[in-house]
C-alpha cells in the first residue's frame, strides 16, 4: 500500500514508559518524547501496550484491529515472546484511537490497519516493549533480593534466582516493577531462542465467535437505541429531492425520517421498519452531474489516457532505443474492473450525539482518521468524539474509509436519541468505494532468444493515494498504483514503468485487498507468460532464467514447481498456470490447476503455494492467509466486476455479485520455506498471485489468452 | 403477540407479522449472535434452527414461527451436534473475521443432526448457501468431518 521498509526500529522520537496500572499491577508502552516527562504519571498513557496484573496476567492492547488476519494473536505473540509469559496467560484488548500510542511505525506513526503492515510495523516494537516490561521485572526481583539483576533469569511468568533457589511470580512483582526504571536500550532474544514466534498458537479472537458472543460494530448496544437504514442517491454526486413523507409515517415501528443532501435515513424500533420505510418513503433524487456516467464511458477514457506520457516511476537504461533495435516486439494492453469489497458484515455504524460530544461504535481500520472525520463533520473538537472500535466482519480496505461514518455522525446529529445506521446490502454494493478500473500497457523488445530486453509498463487509473495520503501523490506518482510494477522480481536492462492519473467521473475509488500489487501482478504475471510464449518456452523455464538474480523468488518458483508436478500432463481442457511476486516484504509462487468445461465455465481444482515471508510469526495464520487469499482471488477473477450505467452501480447483492462458495473451493496446498529475513505481510498477496495463475492455466487449457477480468467464459467454449 | 420458544426460553413479541425473525432477535430480543449479511437468503449468515432445521433468518416471517423451537448459534452449544461443531471449529482454527460462522456453525449443526457420517458431497450440499469472504471452507470441511468422529465415538 505505501509501506516500503520491514522492521522499523523504534521511532527516535518515541520513548518506553512505564507505570503503574490503576487497580495493581504494571503497565508499559511507549510514548512521544514530548510526554516522557510524565511518564511517571499514569494518566498520560491509560492504554499502554501491555499491562500485567497482580496475579500475572497479561493483557496486550492490540495497536492493530482484528478483521480475521490473526493480528490478534500474531501481535501478543511478539510481546510475550520477549517477556516471557505463556500465551495462555496472555489476553487481548481493543486499543482506543492514538496515533501517539498505537500507530503504525511503517504507516506514518498512523493508527491503520491495513496493508499487511502490521507484523512489519511492530516486529520490533513489540517487542523491545515485551522485553523492556522483563527487564522490569528482574529489576524488581534483583532489589527485592538484593542480588545482581544479571545473575537473575525468567522463566514463564516467573523471574528464578537460582543460586538463591527463590522464584517471584510476574504478578508478585507488578506492583514493584512499575516503579523501576525504564530501559530504553533491551536486548531481544536471538531467533535461535524463540519458542512462541514460529510455533502455532491458539488465536485468541475467536472463542466469542463460535457462540454469538463476540461483538462486531453491527452489535453495538446503547440504550434508547434506535436503527436506521439508508438510501442514499443512486448516482454518486446525486441529491435528495423529495420523498412520501406521508407514506413513511404510516410503516407501523417508523420512528423519524432524517434527511440528507443526497440521502434519505429512515429511523424506526428495528431494523424491519427502517427497511419497510425506505420502501415507502420512495425517494426521488437529483442525479446530478453523473447522471450518464457508464462503464464504456470509463474504460474509453482510461484508453485515451493510455496514449498519453506517464509519470515516471521507474526509468532504467534506455528503454527507446533499446525496444526499437529488439529482435522482435511485443506488445497488450490489459484490463482490471471496479470491484465492490463485499464484506460479510454489511457497512454500520452506531452514534450518539450529546451536549458534551459524540460516541461512535463501530468497527473500523482507521480509528483516528474517523474520529478527526466526525469532528470536522460535527464541528467538535477530536476529542470530544470517543472512537469505540469493534471486531471487523471482514475489511479488505472498505473499513479503511470513514464515508459511512460521517454519514451514521450526521444522521445521529439530527436525533435526540443514539442510532445504529445499518446499510441493506444493496446499499453496501451501490455505495461501496471500488477498487479502481486500471487499464495498462506493455511494450516489449525481445532478444534473439526471447528474453526481455526493453519493458515499457503504462498504468493508467483513478488514483487512491492522491485522495486517501495526498503527501504520498507525488510528482504524479501514486506509489500504490505502481506497487509490484516499478519493482517486480525480475531484472531487465532496459526498464520503464509509468503512470497517468486518470479519474473515472462520479465512482469513487479505495483500496481493495492486495492493494496495488493485486493488479499489477496479474497484469505483469500474465504478460511474462505473453513472454514465454512469444520465446515458444516453458513459463516456469522463462521466468527461471529471469530470476537468476532474485534467489528468494527463484526459491519460491523452483519449490511450487516441483510441488505442483509442473509439467506433467493434465487432462484435456485442463491446465497449470504459474504466478511470481515479490510484494508486501514477502514472495510467493502460485501454481494454480484448473479444468475449462465445454460451457467455459471455469472450475479451479487446485492451487499450490509456496511462500518466503520472512521470519513467521504464527504459521497456522500464515497457511490460514494464503487460503483465504486465494479463495478472494478466485472470487474476483472468475466474477468479480461491478459495472456502472446511466451513473447507477448494476449489482445489487450476493445474487449478482456472486461469490465461491464451499463446493466451488479448490483444494490448497501451502509450503512455508524457512527463513530468517525480516519478516513480510501475508493478508495480501494470497490474492495478489492469485489471478494470473488462474489466467496462465486457462491459456494452458485453452489456448485463449484473456487480457480482461473477470474471466469472460463465452470466448472459453469449446468449439 | 406471536409466542414461541428461543433455546428453550418461552418468547413472545408484539412485532408485525412479516417481520424476519432475524430482525426480531436482533432488534427485539437484542441476541447478535444471528448475524445480517444479504437479507435475501443468499448468503447464510442468518441461519437458525426451525424445530431442528437449518432456516434463513432474514426470510422466516416471524408469524411462521408461532409455536415452535427456535434454537440461535447461542444456544446451539447445547446439543451435542453443536457443541462437537463449535469444538472443531476451535480446535482446527476455523475462524477469521469470524462474522460468517455463527451461520455455518448452524448449517453444520443441521447437517450433522440429520446426517451423521456426511460425504464432501453432503457437506458440499449443505454449506453451500453459506458464504465466508475469508474463504475458510477447507477448514469448514475438515472441521465437520472431525465434529462429526466426536459425535459418533460418544
Amino acid at each position: 500500500m505505501l509501506a516500503r521498509h520491514n522492521s522499523p526500529e523504534l521511532s527516535r522520537r518515541n520513548f518506553l514508559i512505564a507505570g503503574a496500572a490503576a487497580g495493581g499491577g504494571m503497565m508499559i508502552g511507549w510514548a512521544p518524547a514530548a510526554n516522557a516527562r510524565v511518564e511517571k504519571d499514569p494518566p498520560a498513557m491509560p492504554d499502554a501496550y501491555i499491562r500485567i496484573d497482580g496475579r500475572g496476567h497479561v493483557t496486550i492492547v492490540s495497536p492493530m484491529i482484528e478483521m480475521g488476519q490473526g493480528t490478534y494473536t500474531s501481535l501478543p505473540m511478539l510481546v510475550a515472546e520477549e517477556l516471557d509469559v505463556d500465551m495462555a496467560n496472555v489476553s487481548v484488548a481493543i486499543a482506543p484511537p492514538s496515533d501517539k500510542l498505537y500507530g503504525n511505525p511503517l504507516l506514518g506513526n498512523a493508527q491503520v490497519t491495513g496493508g499487511s503492515t502490521s507484523i512489519r510495523g511492530f516486529y520490533l516494537p513489540l517487542r523491545k516493549t515485551g522485553a523492556a516490561a522483563r527487564a522490569m521485572l528482574i529489576s524488581a526481583a534483583a532489589k527485592t533480593w538484593n542480588v545482581d539483576p544479571g545473575t537473575l533469569r525468567t522463566e514463564p511468568g516467573f523471574v528464578v534466582d537460582d543460586s538463591g533457589k527463590r522464584r517471584l511470580s510476574y504478578g508478585e512483582l507488578a506492583d514493584r516493577a512499575a516503579k523501576m526504571p525504564v530501559p530504553n536500550d533491551v536486548q531481544l532474544k536471538d531467533a535461535s531462542k524463540f519458542r512462541i514466534i514460529g510455533t502455532p498458537a491458539k488465536r485468541l479472537d475467536v472463542s466469542g465467535k463460535v457462540n454469538g458472543s463476540a461483538h462486531y460494530g453491527i452489535d453495538a448496544k446503547v440504550p434508547n437505541m434506535k436503527i436506521a437504514t439508508v438510501a442514499a442517491s443512486p448516482v454518486f454526486g446525486g441529491k435528495l429531492v423529495s420523498f412520501d413523507e406521508a407514506a413513511v409515517k404510516k410503516v407501523p415501528g417508523v420512528v423519524q425520517v432524517v434527511k440528507l443532501d443526497n440521502a434519505i435515513a429512515v429511523v424506526g424500533d428495528h431494523y424491519w421498519a427502517a427497511k419497510k420505510g425506505i420502501e415507502a418513503a420512495a425517494p426521488v433524487f437529483d442525479d446530478g452531474p453523473h447522471a450518464n456516467v457508464s462503464t464504456a464511458d470509463v474504460v474509453s477514457a482510461l484508453a485515451k489516457a493510455a496514449e498519453r506520457e506517464g509519470a515516471v516511476a521507474k526509468n532504467e537504461g534506455n528503454f527507446a532505443s533499446a525496444f526499437s533495435s529488439a529482435a522482435s516486439k511485443v506488445e497488450a494492453t490489459y484490463e482490471a474492473p471496479f470491484l465492490a469489497h463485499a464484506t460479510m458484515e454489511p457497512m454500520n455504524c452506531t452514534v450518539s450525539v450529546t451536549n458534551d460530544g459524540c460516541d461512535i461504535w463501530v468497527g473500523t481500520q482507521i480509528p483516528v482518521w474517523a474520529q478527526q472525520a466526525v469532528a470536522k463533520a460535527l464541528n467538535l473538537e477530536t476529542g470530544q468524539v470517543r472512537l469505540h472500535n469493534h471486531l471487523l466482519g471482514g475489511g479488505f480496505g472498505r473499513r479503511l474509509e470513514s464515508d459511512g461514518i460521517v454519514q451514521a455522525a450526521l444522521i445521529a446529529k439530527q436525533l435526540a436519541f443514539p442510532v445504529k445506521v445499518v446499510w441493506s446490502r444493496e446499499e453496501d454494493i451501490q455505495h461501496d468505494m471500488y477498487r479502481p478500473y486500471y487499464y495498462d500497457r506493455f511494450s516489449v523488445g525481445l532478444d534473439a532468444q526471447g528474453m526481455p530486453i526493453a519493458w515499457s509498463h503504462r498504468i493508467v487509473g483513478s488514483s487512491i493515494m492522491a485522495r486517501w495520503a495526498p503527501p504520498l501523490f507525488k510528482n504524479g506518482i501514486d506509489p500504490d498504483a505502481v506497487d509490484g510494477a516499478a519493482d517486480m522480481p525480475y531484472a531487465i536492462e532496459n526498464f520503464r514503468v509509468e503512470y497517468v492519473r486518470e479519474e473515472p467521473p462520479g465512482i469513487p475509488t479505495a483500496f481493495w485487498r492486495g492493494v496495488g500489487p493485486t493488479h499489477n501482478v496479474y497484469v505483469i504475471e500474465s504478460f511474462i507468460d505473453e513472454l514465454a510464449g512469444a520465446a515458444k518456452k516453458d513459463p516456469v523455464e522463462y521466468r527461471r532464467a529471469l530470476l537468476q538474480k532474485n534467489p528468494r523468488a527463484l526459491h519460491v518458483l523452483d519449490r511450487a514447481a516441483e510441488l505442483s508436478n509442473w509439467g506433467k500432463p493434465l487432462g484435456p481442457r485442463q491446465g497449470r498456470g504459474v504466478s511470481v511476486q515479490q510484494a508486501f516484504g514477502t514472495y510467493m509462487c502460485q501454481v494454480a490447476e484448473v479444468t475449462v468445461g465445454e460451457d467455459g465455465e471455469v472450475k479451479v481444482d487446485r492451487v499450490f503455494v509456496v511462500v518466503d515471508p520472512g521470519v513467521v510469526v504464527n504459521p497456522d495464520t500464515v497457511v490460514a492467509q494464503v487460503q483465504s487469499g486465494v479463495i478472494f482471488g478466485i472470487t474476483a477473477v472468475l466474477w468479480g466486476e461491478i459495472t456502472v450505467d446511466k451513473g447507477r452501480v448494476q449489482q445489487t447483492n450476493f445474487d449478482d455479485y456472486r461469490m465461491l462458495r464451499i463446493d466451488e473451493a479448490p483444494k490448497i496446498e501451502v509450503e512455508i520455506v524457512k527463513s530468517s529475513a525480516d519478516p513480510g505481510g501475508l493478508g495480501e498477496p494470497g490474492t495478489s498471485g492469485l489471478a494470473p495463475a488462474v489466467l496462465n492455466a486457462i491459456h494452458a487449457a485453452t489456448g485463449v489468452r484473456l487480457r480482461k477480468t473477470p474471466i469472460d467464459s463465452k470466448r472459453l467454449k469449446a468449439v | 403477540m406471536i409466542k414461541f420458544k428461543v433455546n428453550g426460553k418461552e418468547t413472545s413479541v408484539d412485532v408485525p407479522d412479516d417481520m424476519p425473525v432475524l430482525w426480531v432477535l436482533r432488534d427485539v430480543l437484542g441476541m447478535t449472535g444471528t448475524k445480517f449479511g444479504c437479507g435475501i437468503g443468499q448468503c447464510g449468515a442468518c441461519t437458525i434452527h426451525v424445530d431442528g432445521e437449518a432456516r434463513r433468518g432474514c426470510l422466516t416471517p416471524v408469524s411462521d414461527v408461532a409455536g415452535v423451537d427456535i434454537t440461535t448459534i447461542e444456544g446451539i452449544g447445547a446439543t451435542p451436534a453443536g457443541k462437537a461443531v463449535q469444538d472443531a471449529w476451535l480446535n482446527l482454527e476455523v475462524v477469521q473475521c469470524g462474522y460468517c460462522q455463527s451461520g455455518q456453525i448452524m448449517s453444520a449443526s443441521a447437517l450433522l443432526k440429520g446426517t451423521p457420517a456426511p460425504s464432501d458431497s453432503d457437506i458440499d450440499a449443505a454449506m453451500t448457501g453459506n458464504i465466508c469472504r475469508c474463504g475458510t471452507y477447507l477448514r469448514i470441511r475438515d472441521a465437520i468431518k472431525e465434529a462429526a468422529k466426536a459425535v459418533a465415538e460418544k
